[in-house]
């Protein structure tokens, strides 16, 4: 697979359309929604002219359809906002920009990022890299498969509860979800605002490092990011490591788990010290997440009403502008959503389901704590299958969230979370394995997992 | 399937969201909101008493900036221009009551 280095010191312009030539022959995964060529193009030509300089000068990238860019649309893979160009661009985009690096088009995703195989998209399924019948994973589907294809060196996109780590794991590339507040959220679709993150899809940890870095720190147009922490760093020897009980059972795939148990054996064999480890908590984390993030939901997505900008469908009154553009503009796993969130906020509910699943997501950071105040990292799958097959879990939504599982509870957290590949099922498909650890030690994670990729 | 939630309930919930359904898929959003309620219903399982609720994980309080006018970055004919209609710098819609 290619890394960033394998793009940088050849020209920007070879370099883009070199990754434009690739999207466009991949076009039947419907990994990109939309390119922004002659943008791209005119920015590579002035790199070189050697105006833009940078760490990821002549770099081309896939974004995300959630971040706003200039030079295309930002549809969020839906109907309402189906014709959207932004007026601003994303934070992330600009300290990517900053450095050189090239947006050349924007990846598909479930819309509004609701989703966890990209098959809620309002533009059609992404096909997994590996095996065409399969699912890209979600919701970040285009960017891991973009990564995986070879068609750029890295793909940016956002984890809410899983929407990096997942479709990472299932495409065989790495996907970083960091710490809450890393990366400003200013300009990104809004999803659920306590646990919508900003990260990264690469081909190899040292490259995630880099992307990472110039994407974190303090923005004053997002209040919750975090002075700047995140720095490179050398890994630590002889680490304690613990491995989730609860993400080790007999509902796992064994393939899965056997991937993660030869994962573990080079972690030992690396000299660090694994323990088996146990949170009886996590059985409920799946239930919390699909109370409070479906409340934030809710509120957030209110804003699309097709008033001020995205589709408005003709109608006679007000009250049915809102009716009809808001049921036209959303798929339905948007209107479970925002139904749920309703339900769990309105009057009479909200002590029994929001509030004390606020209570249960204190109870969890507390069970995470206790074992990070001994171990330094917890390891387990990023899911409890491989990619499945399209169309599997799409009739019931509970069966679909199930795939969220190991995923959400790091988000509910706010804690870091890293999807490495660790090969693959007898049959091919990628297994990834989750590396998770306390709040800011997200370049601790990444340093562990480059020395990992050393010993393979 | 005992369904957790009425048929009049998933229509009120409808009104809350300014969502207007057919009536397929109200039949339909009954059944899978059912299925998701009866899901996360297990959490009243779970012992909370005492415990205060977590809102952000940021461990930020009271983040301030300086007080200074800072230039918008969009101009408000941009703003305008995203509207699906303007009329006379304005946004139009049809009429409310």
């Amino acid at each position: 697979m290619t890394k960033i280095a394998d793009y940088q010191g050849s020209s920007a312009v070879a370099n883009v359309k070199k990754a434009l030539e690739e999207a466009k022959k991949n076009e039947h995964y419907n990994a990109i929604l939309s390119f922004c060529e002659a943008r791209a193009l005119e920015r590579a030509a002035e790199i070189d002219r050697s105006n833009v300089t940078g760490r990821l000068a002549g770099v081309p990238f896939v974004a995300k359809d959630n971040f706003l860019t200039y030079g295309t649309k930002t549809t969020a893979a839906s109907h309402i906002l189906e014709n959207f160009e932004a007026p601003l661009q994303a934070t992330a985009i600009e300290r990517l920009e900053a450095e050189g690096a090239i947006c050349i088009g924007k990846a598909n995703l479930d819309a509004f990022a609701h989703g966890g195989s990209t098959e809620n998209s309002a533009f059609g399924p992404t096909l997994n890299a590996v095996d065409e019948t399969r699912v890209a994973g979600g919701s970040s589907g285009g960017s891991a498969v973009v990564t995986a294809l070879d068609i750029v060196p890295f793909a940016i996109g956002t984890d809410t509860g899983g929407s990096i780590r997942q479709p990472a794991s299932f495409n065989g590339v790495y996907g970083v979800k960091p710490t809450y507040g890393t990366v400003s959220r200013y300009g990104v679709v809004a999803m659920a605002s306590s646990t919508d993150t900003i990260g990264c899809f690469t081909t190899n940890a040292a490259d995630a490092e880099l992307v990472m870095d110039i994407m974190a720190g303090r923005d004053p147009h997002d209040m919750t990011t975090l002075p700047d922490f995140f720095g490179p760093e050398a890994v630590k020897r002889q680490q304690k490591i613990g491995i989730i009980r609860e993400f080790m059972t007999d509902d796992v795939d064994g393939e899965v788990k056997e991937r993660v148990s030869e994962y573990v054996s080079r972690m030992k064999a690396a000299g660090h010290n694994v323990e088996e480890v146990s949170l009886p908590i996590l059985k409920y984390a799946l239930a919390i997440y699909y109370i409070v993030v479906p409340a934030e939901i809710s509120s957030n997505l209110a804003r699309y009403d097709g008033v001020r900008y995205g589709r408005r469908a003709q109608s006679a009154t007000l009250t049915e502008l809102y009716g009809k553009s808001r049921s036209e503009g959303f798929v339905r796993e948007n209107k479970r959503r925002i139904m749920i969130g309703s339900y769990v906020l309105s009057s009479g509910y909200f002590d029994a389901y929001y509030l004390q699943a606020q209570k249960a997501r204190t109870l969890l950071i507390q069970a995470f704590n206790e074992l990070f105040d001994t171990y330094d990292v917890l390891v387990g799958p990023v899911s409890p299958t491989p990619a499945f097959k399209l169309g599997e879990n799409s009739s019931d939504p509970v069966k679909m969230y199930l795939a969220d599982v190991m995923t959400v509870p790091a988000s509910l957290s706010g804690m870091p979370a890293i999807s490495v590949p660790a090969g693959k099922t007898a049959t091919g498909l990628p297994v990834g394995v989750q590396l998770i650890g306390q709040r800011r030690s997200d370049a601790a994670l990444l340093a562990l997992a480059k020395d990992l990729e050393a010993d393979a | 399937m005992a369904t957790a939630i009425s048929r009049d309930e998933v229509t009120h919930l409808a009104t809350l969201s300014q969502l207007q359904l057919s009536e397929d898929e109200i039949t339909a959003l009954q059944d899978d909101l059912s299925r998701i309620l009866e899901y996360v219903t297990q959490l009243s399982e779970l012992d909370t008493s005492g415990i205060e609720p977590t809102y952000q994980v940021t461990d930020l309080e009271n983040v301030g900036r300086h007080d200074e006018v800072v230039e918008p970055r969009i101009t408000r004919d941009e703003l305008l221009s995203l509207s699906p209609e303007e009329k006379d710098n304005q946004i139009q819609v049809p009429k409310v009551l």
